[in-house]
């Protein structure tokens, strides 16, 4: 984790962005790079631009009604803000897990996760099938549902729902997962798995996660930016962050004297 | 003093008693209307309905049996144009005002539909009249089942709307993070999820059409047989028991009778199937 070496790519790069609801700004000039196959955590109090920033990355945020941005954000390089972006396709490349559980209701768990598929293009039957097999196996899903491939989604527990949403989030085979909060809604048996299956999803894929537990920071993130009031306060290693920050609000906050 | 409390005021004991009373008893008197009606319809109109009352043509003044099974035909076909003409729009319509329905336009479409929603079905069925009895100089179930297909819009654009705003936004944007395009987001996921409830929405609105008849009186007219061809005029239960029962005649009245029971056992039952079946759906 020597991000002096150069050994670290940058996957997405986050240029001034900046973000508003209604004229309202939520995020000022964020600057941020987030480097390919690490885990990239973004701590700080509720209402702080955290969960906004990262649905800038996929162009979530626009479809919220008074919702603008502005800035660039480049993805390997080419900038993903720009109007002549296909969102179907860049949202295809950067997955997203929201904060609660959202199985489809109306779908069985094979269909969960075979949905970003099958709505999306033909793929025959027997593809499919590998496919969301291949995907509940690395959400570390599989074992639990395999006989219950055709029950609705919704039947599962909680922390089963989250991991079935990344394995629909995995299905599409995305290069980017957006993890929004995705434990905050679970107990800590199902929260342990969801962090054991981010660190073996690391070697495949980027990874960011918004999290309000800075030791789930600590557990499973390579950085750790830390947001306050819409700006980017500090971002480094989660070492880094944790034991020797910078700025002095950053150490308020990781050492529990506010937020 | 301490022990006061304790103590029940006699007359305020007693208004309470008095006013529990009646309001119990203006209870009450709301479901005697139907009660009443219910069962005078069916002590009038069973003794009326055997099986020929089903598969029959009706009979000529004056002679015996016969049915009234081309009106039951007919008042099927006009559901289903109406049908035909209503849930597209309404359904499509409520969509577009739940998803986009937001600004000005939303508003005043909305507006609108309670409007339409207000306007007396007569003035609906004389619309339909002139629009298309007078241009297709006669009158036929495609003029009937249009003014039906008018009255269902603001229901169902209503109901659509209410139920696929009731779909929580995360779903909409779960599929959208999943790179499935809007509208595939829309129809296979938002709308799906809400389907039950449009569903009972559509059923209510079928019911409610099904008992219209001033909107027919003028459009589909009627017919003594049996008529399949839309651009026809077409027998309707409805017209038919109004017929019946402005007659003069003791046996159309009883026939009328029977007609209205009938009638009315099919609305209440899709309205009570519909309304059991359409249990609230879990949105995970």
């Amino acid at each position: 984790m020597d991000n002096q070496s150069g050994k670290l790519e940058k996957k997405v790069e986050a240029k001034n962005v900046c973000a508003y609801f209604y004229g309202k700004q939520a995020l000022k000039n964020i600057n941020m790079d987030i480097y390919k196959n690490k885990v990239a955590a973004i701590i700080g109090p509720s209402g702080c631009g955290k969960s906004t920033f990262i649905r800038c990355l996929n162009r979530l945020h626009e479809t919220v009604p008074g919702a603008t941005l502005s800035g660039n954000v480049y993805l390997d390089g080419k900038d993903i803000l720009k109007n002549e972006i296909d969102i179907v396709l860049l949202r295809r490349r950067v997955g997203m897990v929201f904060q609660k559980p959202t199985p489809f209701p109306t779908m069985t768990i094979y269909d969960n996760v075979a949905s970003g598929i099958k709505l999306y293009g033909k793929i025959s039957r027997g593809d499919l099938g590998i496919v969301v097999e291949k995907s509940l196996k690395q959400s570390a899903l599989w074992g639990e549902v395999k006989d219950s491939l055709d029950k609705p989604g919704i039947s599962l527990s909680g922390g089963q729902q989250q991991r079935l949403c990344i394995a629909r989030a995995l299905a599409i085979q995305p290069e980017v997962i957006l993890l929004d909060e995705p434990c905050s809604a679970l107990d800590p048996i199902s929260t342990g798995k969801i962090e054991e299956l981010i660190h073996e999803l690391k070697s495949n894929y980027t990874i960011v996660i918004v999290t309000h537990n800075m030791q789930q920071a600590a557990r499973v993130a390579d950085f750790t930016a830390f947001f306050l009031l819409g700006e980017l306060i500090e971002h480094d290693l989660t070492t880094k962050i944790f034991t020797t920050p910078k700025d002095t609000r950053t150490e308020d906050y990781v050492t529990g004297r506010f937020g | 003093m301490e022990n006061n409390w304790k103590k029940q005021n006699p007359i305020r004991k007693t208004k309470e008693r008095i006013f529990l009373i009646f309001i119990f008893f203006c209870a009450i008197m709301a479901i005697i209307p139907l009660i009443s009606v219910m069962g005078y319809v069916f002590l009038q109109g069973v003794s009326a309905i055997n099986f020929d009352f089903f598969t029959k043509l009706p009979t000529p003044v004056g002679e015996q049996g016969g049915g009234m099974g081309n009106a039951i035909i007919g008042t099927i076909i006009l559901t289903g144009i109406a049908a035909f003409v209503g849930l597209p729009i309404g359904v499509f319509g409520g969509i577009w005002l739940a998803q986009f329905g937001d600004g000005k336009r939303g508003f005043f479409i909305r507006y609108s539909a309670d409007v339409l929603s207000s306007i007396p079905t007569i003035v609906i069925g004389i619309f339909a009249y002139v629009l298309i009895v007078l241009m297709m100089k006669r009158f036929s179930a495609i003029a009937g089942g249009f003014a039906l297909g008018i009255i269902m819009i603001p229901t169902v654009i209503r109901t659509t709307e209410e139920m696929i705003k009731m779909v929580p936004r995360t779903l909409y944007e779960a599929g959208l993070a999943l790179g499935i395009p809007e509208w595939k987001v829309t129809m296979r996921i938002v709308f799906r999820t809400a389907w039950s409830g449009i569903f009972t929405g559509i059923m209510l609105s079928i019911a409610r059409i099904g008992g219209e008849t001033a909107p027919l009186i003028f459009t589909a007219f009627n017919s003594p047989y049996w008529s399949f061809k839309v651009d026809q005029p077409m027998a309707s239960m409805t017209v038919t028991i109004y017929n019946y029962a402005i007659s003069p005649f003791s046996d159309w009245h009883a026939k009328a009778w029977a007609g209205s029971l009938v009638l009315i056992s099919i609305i209440l039952a899709v309205t009570l199937i519909v309304r059991k079946f359409s249990k609230r759906v879990r949105y995970g």
